[in-house]
């Protein structure tokens, strides 16, 4: 009996999980989203780098992992802003908030980092073997830099939730959010950059910094959410 | 199932809005809470719903099923602001709350129905106007079962129309078991109802 009702709950609270994540897809994709936001400046930062630096098609080589994982890491911060506070405008985070008795609140969190990853992050995952292209990128380093960015960005959101539930209340969050994250997504961004680079400069490794990345984006994926859902449970007003 | 609050006081930014608030609302009851602006109505229903901690005292239910340990998890609360995305449509919003909150009563269209909002629901809720966006907000207390509703002001916009018909789902809400806290400065017409006046005793 007590099993079936727990299985009951599960099932209910995945679906209540699922009504947020598609919620929140819809969302991104309507107008005013913002899905495309973080894309066009992706695409307007790698697109002016070549003009900066010169025709040195070698020295784009070289440098286009790292320049493709600093704009799409820039490009993450830029959304992470409304994470909350759209919520939050409208009166739907207090609710979200009360719902913390039948899920918890970090699941809640959670979900709405996935589908904010999904909707506004994935598509610079996508965009970016293409901007590699403009960066006179090998191929297998285009694969690795893609590959990285896939398994590397959700640390990003991750952490950015916790900085987004911090400054839930303050009219102009964005930068406050992005110095306070920065110095937490800097490992993130180192090892993911090498095993970029690993995949393509032949003595440097490439399993062992993409698995520390791996590891960085499961830690962040219980920390983040956490945090922000300590946040988020004292910041109201 | 009872909702106790005992010698409950709050407060907004370090400064004491209201203390010694108690009552105890049995099932079926409806409490309305008046009082001039500032005394503090809002920030009373805020802590009761457990948004804010409270200063003093404390807030609990009793005697209700296992599905409600706890207030938060037992009421609905609806605040000045309407808690539904514009760029979705009415009928998306509610579905949407609906599935998050659990505990499915009436369908998306018989809570539209009722609120009289009944063909519009293909409607993104940026495009409604304040008393039809009121009412849906209003509709989202009926997809899902709560015992306990915790109103601030639920008619602000209403046109009187829309007030009469209101006051009755709340008077059906409470004959149902179920138990009202609503802070207003306009009669609501729930039959019974009792009066908590703020900011007189004090």
């Amino acid at each position: 009996m007590s099993g079936r009702t727990e299985g009951g709950v599960q099932a209910r609270a995945s679906q209540n999980m699922l009504a947020l994540f598609l919620r929140d897809i819809r969302l991104s994709i309507r107008a005013g989203g913002g899905a495309l936001t973080g894309v066009i400046f992706f695409l307007a930062v790698i697109v002016t780098i070549p003009f900066g630096v010169g025709p040195d098609l070698n020295l784009l080589a070289r440098i286009g992992p790292a320049i493709l994982w600093i704009s799409a890491l820039l490009a993450c911060l830029l959304g992470l802003d409304r994470l909350f506070q759209a919520d939050r405008e409208d009166g739907s985070l207090d609710l979200l908030v009360l719902g913390n008795d039948r899920h918890m609140l970090a699941l809640t969190v959670l979900v709405k980092c996935l589908a904010h990853w999904a909707g506004s992050v994935l598509p610079l995952v996508v965009a970016a073997p293409l901007l590699g292209l403009f960066m006179n990128m090998a191929p297998v380093g285009i694969g690795a830099t893609a590959l990285t960015l896939l398994v590397g960005t959700p640390a990003i959101t991750f952490i950015g939730a916790a900085g987004a539930a911090v400054a839930v209340a303050l009219p102009r969050g964005g930068l406050l959010i992005s110095v306070l994250v920065l110095p937490l997504i800097i490992p993130v961004l180192i090892f993911g950059v090498s095993a970029s680079y690993g995949a393509v400069a032949d003595p440097d490794p490439f399993l062992q910094p993409f698995l520390i990345l791996a590891a960085l984006t499961l830690f962040l994926a219980v920390l983040g959410p956490v945090a922000a859902a300590l946040a988020l449970r004292h910041g109201t007003d | 199932m009872r909702l106790i609050a005992e010698n409950l006081g709050g407060e907004r930014g370090g400064e004491t809005v209201f203390s010694g608030i108690g009552f105890a609302l049995e099932k079926g009851q409806a409490l309305i809470v008046t009082g001039p602006n500032g005394v503090g109505k809002s920030t009373l229903l805020r802590v009761i719903a457990g948004l804010l901690p409270a200063a003093e005292g404390r807030v609990r239910i009793e005697g209700g099923p296992e599905d409600f340990p706890s207030v938060a998890s037992a009421c609905h609360y609806l605040g000045h602001q309407n808690a539904m995305k514009q760029a979705l449509s009415v009928t998306e919003n509610l579905r949407f709350w609906r599935d998050f909150s659990g505990e499915v009563a009436l369908s998306v269209e018989e809570a539209l129905e009722t609120v009289g909002l009944d063909g519009i629901g293909h409607l993104p809720f940026g495009y409604l106007s304040t008393g039809q966006r009121r009412r849906a907000a209003i509709a989202k207390l009926l997809v899902s079962r709560r015992p306990l509703w915790l109103l601030d002001e639920p008619t602000a916009g209403l046109d009187k129309a829309s007030e009469g018909r209101f006051g009755g789902v709340m008077t059906k809400h409470c004959r149902d078991g179920g138990m009202i806290v609503a802070a207003t400065h306009l009669p609501l017409g729930i039959e019974g109802a009792r009066e908590l006046r703020m900011g007189e005793a004090v």
